[in-house]
């Protein structure tokens, strides 16, 4: 089906489409965590979390890219200890081009979620409670599925940003074929080159469309969701 | 069952320094918003964390302050109906009924569903999504989800009060049937005479955050010193009679109560059965003679007891009628003009008597009005039901 792009442009495609799930999907525990948190929470340092979560919104994409070479690159202080530790890489590795989408795309997730967490009326919670309910299953049973929405929307943005991010993956992994060449970077390298504007073509065509079937899907999945809570 | 709760705590300005005992049935925490009834109710259900209380059921501390007791909610065992219902809207009707079981320990899940759902009338609306009941389904419908939770002692906090009088007397007869027949002791917010006139067992009167009275359903209703100046002629004698038999050719049922015999136009429900009426001061004239001639059905030979408050032009007299005391609304005019005082044979002429029987409706003694259902005890005259009364 997809015969008509070449092995380099097939691999950047897959690549792509293999560090946005994970980034969305490894983010998502940690995105609903800090929503929460940030939501909810009352705590000291509370304003610096939030910076922090929002931080890669405005930071250039390539400081976000360098620090993160400085704190999880083979001799930073987080890569040194993670690989020594548990063997785990992420210098010029697709882990790392995820780590860096996860990254970039964590303030668009919280916030998503978090926005969700406020409208929940949480005088259900209190209900919720006073059947037996103990504060951990009135979140799996009342918050979780009142926030599902709320979690879609926060996942297909993380994924469509993944999709796109450019800046601080190049900048933290590099840019190997193959390894950490995913679409935006294939796309840059084309342009890079005599005769790539066909391959950059197509690649850009692919995005638009994975793109707007993200949104799609999206759309869908949020209008269901909403339909079985039963329009508030 | 015994519930016993003191509480101390303050929001800003306001105080709530209150204590009172329930021993079942249903308890009434009744007076004006703002006196603190929800306050207390929400301590009760563990909702609000207290300065400092002291509550249990049955011996079993669920605060005790001085001992560093607080359970939270989830670990009470109470049930509580709030006054907007709050079902949960991912959920359908049959899986919001069964959350609280989930959680229930295994000894108390004995509550069977089929018979709540019987009992509420919610048998058709089970595969239901709550947004698409109407409020009256929904409160019947956190009625029985509290319920199926096995709770000791179920609390509720104005269940009626979003509800118009229609949906009120659709619910009024379930929590009757609740109380009467699933025997959890209830704990009942409430600022309407009526409800509580129908409702409770035992009344706990509040008022700034302090129980001013508490007792027996009757004897509190009667007091009218406990009402605000403009509703003492709601003070009223809240008498439980049976009914003794029916007149059909007179179209009139005898119903035998504790302060003498009641005359009202015939009722559907069987002999035997109980009904509570309301006698309202207001409702109530004095004659020192038997009264010939005259279209009130109802004359109960009596004494007077007292002769209620001194300020105001008219006072709330108290008469003894056999076993029972009936209060009547009288003017000081009257009460210098006929002598009343205290031990005086006076006859109590009722012009109206307020009831709801095991069905619903409203009947006055000698004037049938549009709606008394003499052939359906679920007749609905609807309408203004729990303070409703035909006046001849």
């Amino acid at each position: 089906m997809l015969d008509f792009l070449t092995d380099q442009e097939l691999t950047a495609v897959k690549l792509s489409l293999r560090v946005a799930f994970w980034a969305m999907a490894a983010s998502l525990p940690f995105g609903v965590f800090v929503a929460m948190l940030l939501a909810r929470g009352r705590f000291w340092g509370k304003s610096l979390l939030n910076g922090l979560v929002h931080l890669p919104l405005i930071l250039p994409p390539v400081v976000t890219g360098y620090l993160l070479l400085l704190l999880f690159g083979r001799r930073g202080p987080i890569g040194e200890f993670l690989d020594t530790n548990f063997g785990i890489v992420f210098a010029f590795r697709w882990t790392g081009a995820a780590l860096a989408c996860a990254v970039m795309g964590f303030p668009l997730l919280v916030r998503a979620i978090r926005l969700s967490i406020e409208a929940v009326d949480r005088r259900l919670e209190e209900a919720a409670g006073t059947l037996g309910a103990n504060p951990g299953w009135i979140f799996l049973t009342v918050t979780l599925p009142l926030i599902l929405p709320g979690i879609i929307a926060g996942m297909i943005l993380a994924f469509a940003k993944a999709m796109g991010e450019f800046g601080a993956t190049i900048t933290f992994v590099s840019n190997i074929p193959g390894e950490t060449q995913t679409l935006p970077s294939a796309i840059y390298t084309f342009t890079q080159v005599p005769g790539g504007d066909a391959g950059a073509l197509r690649l850009t065509a692919i995005s638009v469309v994975v793109s707007l079937g993200a949104l799609i899907a999206s759309e869908i999945l949020a209008r269901r969701v909403s339909r079985r809570i039963g329009a508030l | 069952m015994t519930l016993e709760v003191t509480l101390r705590h303050r929001l800003g300005d306001f105080a709530i320094d209150a204590a009172f005992r329930s021993d079942g049935g249903l308890t009434a925490l009744f007076g004006r918003s703002g006196a603190g009834k929800t306050t207390l109710v929400n301590v009760i259900g563990g909702l609000i964390r207290p300065q400092w209380a002291r509550i249990s059921v049955d011996g079993r501390p669920l605060v005790d302050s001085d001992r560093g007791i607080f359970l939270p909610p989830h670990r009470r065992r109470l049930g509580y109906v709030f006054q907007e219902g709050r079902l949960f809207p991912h959920l359908t009707v049959r899986q919001n009924l069964l959350y609280g079981r989930w959680f229930a320990p295994a000894v108390s899940r004995k509550a069977d569903i089929g018979r709540v759902v019987e009992m509420l009338g919610i048998g058709d609306i089970l595969e239901r999504s709550p947004g698409r009941l109407s409020g009256g389904e929904k409160q019947r419908v956190a009625i029985g989800r509290a319920l199926l939770a096995g709770p000791q002692i179920l609390l509720m906090d104005e269940p009626l009060a979003s509800l118009d009088d229609a949906r009120k007397a659709e619910i009024l007869p379930y929590i009757e049937r609740l109380r009467d027949e699933a025997r959890v002791p209830i704990v009942y917010v409430s600022h309407s005479v009526a409800e509580v006139a129908r409702l409770a067992t035992t009344v706990v009167l509040l008022e700034d955050g302090k129980v001013v009275a508490t007792g027996p359903v009757s004897e509190v209703m009667a007091r009218a010193e406990l009402y605000p100046a403009a509703d003492r002629a709601e003070a009223s004698a809240i008498l439980e009679a049976r009914i003794e038999g029916h007149d059909s050719a007179d179209g009139v049922t005898r119903l035998a109560s504790e302060a003498g015999l009641f005359r009202v136009p015939l009722i559907a429900d069987p002999v035997g059965s109980h009904v509570r009426l309301r006698v309202r001061a207001r409702d109530v004239m004095l004659a020192l003679h038997r009264p010939e001639g005259i279209s009130a059905l109802n004359l109960l030979p009596g004494t007077v007891e007292t002769l209620g408050g001194d300020e105001g032009p008219v006072a709330n007299l108290r008469l003894r009628c056999g076993q029972a005391t009936l209060v009547a609304q009288v003017t000081r005019k009257s009460i210098r003009d006929l002598g009343l005082a205290p031990g005086r044979a006076v006859f109590a002429v009722v012009k109206s008597v307020t009831f709801e029987p095991r069905g619903m409706g409203h009947f006055g003694d000698d004037a049938p009005n549009g709606g008394f259902g003499g052939d359906t005890p679920n007749g609905g005259s609807g309408g203004d039901t729990p303070s409703g009364g035909a006046r001849s």
